[in-house]
């Protein structure tokens, strides 16, 4: 677990102070009739009061599943968390009884999606699903907890909060429900919150409103995030430190500007190439070639190495470097940042400014 | 250009994008934003494009309570060779511009003229031959492909309607140079879609829109479900087909980057109208209606050097009903700058010395992205 502190932040905004969270070498696999998928494959990283994490990958990178693994709302099966540790205030919740899970994470960590619509139950009014955590958890009468839900929709901005606790999901916005989503996660003060894709489903105006009220939230509460997410932007405005996955790996991790500045990973730099900026209208696009792997057919080696400009191969390759045999662990590569590639400082020099 | 004719009830519809005055440039004029290649002759010209869609009541006796005004009061021009961008946030009114310009829809009022001749007025022959020129490229992968049929009957199936574009013995052939020309293995012409991946999806789409040899592709978010890394890709292969086949593409996204990224115009749509309209550089660099301004100063930045150096506009409200849009201007409700004459008078789109049309009365130029200096 020696590794685990190397990613603490440099970062400005969050208080030093022990790690909330430490996630230690998960690793969840989805047992299937046809193999066996490995969706997260030894991931590592821990989260301090304040900070925000980004988790940056592609669709089945096994950003989401650490996640829910975290939550405990994986289904098992066919899911199996096969290793590792999740250690909440320095306890590990994979070893408590389910119901010691629930009491955990209920008012510790919780968590709001990408889809609101589907998250929240379409027959109950939004202010009964918000005030179920305070009935469930604290014990409130139904009085009580509309009253506080009333609170929890003022406090998210939702317009005449008292006027639309007694609506129903379908009749707001996207905007306005992923603020419902947030009213209910926030709602027991969690010292962790989980946002997975939070803005993707929501036009960028809208998705502007929501990072800057998570962001408010933050500062009031003191809490960590961790924001799970595809998009660069996103991830530059909004967070601290990021950790890049692919193939259920975490392949960079750093704070934000150093990795965005000068990535030490392939992948990363492929992305940084695949993306074009509004601030310019940039020249030709440099793709990142190939697919993503299946995670039931991770390639050997590097599990980028397949896709990557940079790998190198048979005799080419450094001793005990060969990207298509010798796994490349997740390493130091300069002071506060990690990479799981044999050649990183070649990648660190090539963007140097 | 044609005559703009008096359609209907919107003003903003009655005027056309003004002819090209020698207006001078105010601002910062871009170099050359058509990096591609000199711009042909308008193959395409929307005019107060309208599209409304009745709001019905009752299930037996069904009658017309009011109408969602989708698309109401569009112009654009299109030319040969050239991308033009039209970005607007969900129910815009930007995909039913797309259904309506593929003749997937019949407007309610403007026209739509292709080589100078209305599109509505077209019938048998001419509508058929229009309608394998002006091809579509569908956001969906996984949805606009049929699942029982194999990647070579998607892409020939044009061709049984169109019989005149390949000869029925070379087709198969033909149809694996296709694949091949949009990155996949020409192998693959018996393979179903569910055998591939999103990106490859929309190869197959490209493919079959390519199969006709049209002369404009409508766009419509080709890229917005698939992963960045593959995002890049398809981008890439679009460029390289127009400049291979000279083809224009009306591309449609909600994603301003990349909107950014492949057009020489961009137009920016709220509530079924548009509200600006010029190239890449004035408007992205010199936006002056204060929707494009709020919506480009909401785009996060991916350099961390330029975090916190731009206007942060933060929008009050929601987007207003389309079945009930506010008089004047449509986005008065949520204007910072609105006075009273917005509420009685639709501005039109028009030039007001900002450098390019503007659909404000208060139209002004305004830097809310910064310049990236590196």
């Amino acid at each position: 677990m020696t590794n685990l502190d190397l990613s603490k932040p440099t970062s400005d905004a969050a208080p030093a102070g022990t790690p909330l969270l430490d996630v230690d070498d998960l690793r969840v696999e989805f047992r299937t009739r046809t193999g066996t998928v490995h969706a997260v494959n030894g991931v590592s990283y821990s989260l301090a009061a304040g900070e925000t994490l980004a988790i940056l990958g592609e669709s089945g990178s096994g950003k989401s599943v650490s996640a829910q693994a975290i939550m405990g709302i994986l289904e098992t099966p066919p899911a199996v968390i096969s290793g590792g540790g999740i250690w909440f205030e320095g306890r590990n919740v994979l070893e408590m009884s389910a119901e010691d899970q629930r009491k955990v994470r209920g008012p510790g960590i919780s968590m709001i999606f990408q889809d609101a619509l589907s998250s929240l139950n379409p027959v109950y009014s939004v202010g009964f699903q918000i005030g179920e955590m305070f009935r469930a958890h604290r014990g409130m009468s139904r009085k009580e907890a509309r009253k506080r839900a009333v609170e929890l929709m003022d406090r998210v901005r939702i317009p005449a909060a008292a006027r639309r606790v007694d609506d129903y999901p379908h009749q707001f916005s996207g905007g306005m429900r992923q603020r419902v989503m947030i009213a209910m996660a926030i709602a027991l003060d969690p010292r962790i919150l989980i946002a997975d894709e939070p803005t993707t489903a929501l036009d960028v105006t809208v998705q502007a409103q929501v990072m800057d009220l998570l962001k408010d939230l933050q500062r009031e509460t003191g809490m960590g995030l961790i924001l799970i997410t595809h998009d660069l932007g996103v991830v530059n405005e909004v967070a601290d430190n990021v950790a890049v996955m692919y193939a259920g790996e975490i392949v960079e991790r750093g704070t934000v500007d150093d990795v965005f500045t000068r990535p030490a990973h392939p992948y990363t730099e492929g992305l940084m190439g695949s993306v074009p900026q509004v601030e310019a209208k940039g020249g030709r696009l440099q793709p990142i070639a190939g697919q993503p792997p299946n995670l039931a057919r991770i390639p050997s080696g590097c599990p980028f190495h397949p896709r990557c400009a940079r790998r190198r191969l048979g005799a080419e390759a450094a001793p005990g470097r060969e990207c298509s045999t010798d796994v490349p662990p997740l390493r130091l590569v300069v002071p506060g940042r990690e990479a799981a590639c044999h050649y990183s400082e070649e990648v660190l020099g090539v963007r140097a400014p | 250009m044609s005559e703009p004719r008096e359609h209907g009830a919107t003003a903003a519809s009655s005027l056309s994008k003004p002819a090209p005055t020698p207006v001078a440039p105010t601002l910062e004029e871009p170099a050359a934003s058509g990096a591609r290649g000199p711009l042909g002759d308008t193959l395409l010209e929307v005019r107060g494009l309208q599209k409304h869609f009745p709001l019905t009541q009752g299930i037996v006796f069904k009658r017309t309570i009011g109408h969602v005004r989708a698309v109401d009061g569009v112009d654009l021009t299109l030319r040969r060779g050239e991308t033009v961008g039209l970005v607007g946030e969900s129910g815009c009114g930007k995909s039913t511009v797309s259904k309506l310009i593929v003749a997937l829809e019949r407007p309610t009022a403007g026209s739509i003229l292709y080589k100078g001749k209305d599109v509505a007025r077209m019938g048998g022959r001419a509508l058929k031959e229009y309608r394998r020129e002006v091809q579509i490229i569908f956001q969906d992968p996984y949805a606009s492909l049929n699942p029982r049929m194999t990647v070579g009957d998607i892409v020939a199936e044009g061709w049984a309607v169109h019989d005149d574009v390949a000869p029925k013995k070379g087709r198969l052939k033909r149809t694996q140079e296709l694949l091949d020309r949009v990155g996949l293995n020409p192998d693959y012409v018996n393979r179903y879609p569910h055998q591939f991946s999103g990106g490859q999806r929309q190869r197959i789409g490209i493919a079959r829109a390519l199969a006709l040899q049209p002369e404009v592709i409508v766009c419509d978010e080709p890229v917005s479900a698939l992963d960045v890394s593959v995002q890049a890709q398809v981008v890439n292969l679009l460029e390289d087909l127009q400049d291979e086949f000279g083809l224009s593409y009306l591309f449609i996204a909600h994603d301003l980057s990349v909107v950014r990224h492949i057009s020489d115009r961009v137009a920016v749509m709220y509530l079924g109208s548009i509200v600006e309209e010029g190239t890449d550089e004035q408007v992205y660099a010199s936006p002056s209606h204060p929707y494009t301004q709020a919506l480009l100063s909401s785009v996060p930045l991916h350099e961390p050097h330029l975090r916190g150096q731009k206007d942060r506009i933060l929008l009050q409200g929601d987007v207003p009903s389309p079945a009930d849009p506010p008089s004047g201007c449509r986005f008065r409700t949520r204007c910072w700058k609105a006075q009273d004459v917005c509420a009685t008078e639709a501005p039109a789109l028009v030039d007001r010395g900002q450098g390019h049309p503007s659909a404000c009365h208060f139209a002004e130029a305004r830097m809310v992205v910064p310049v990236d200096a590196e």
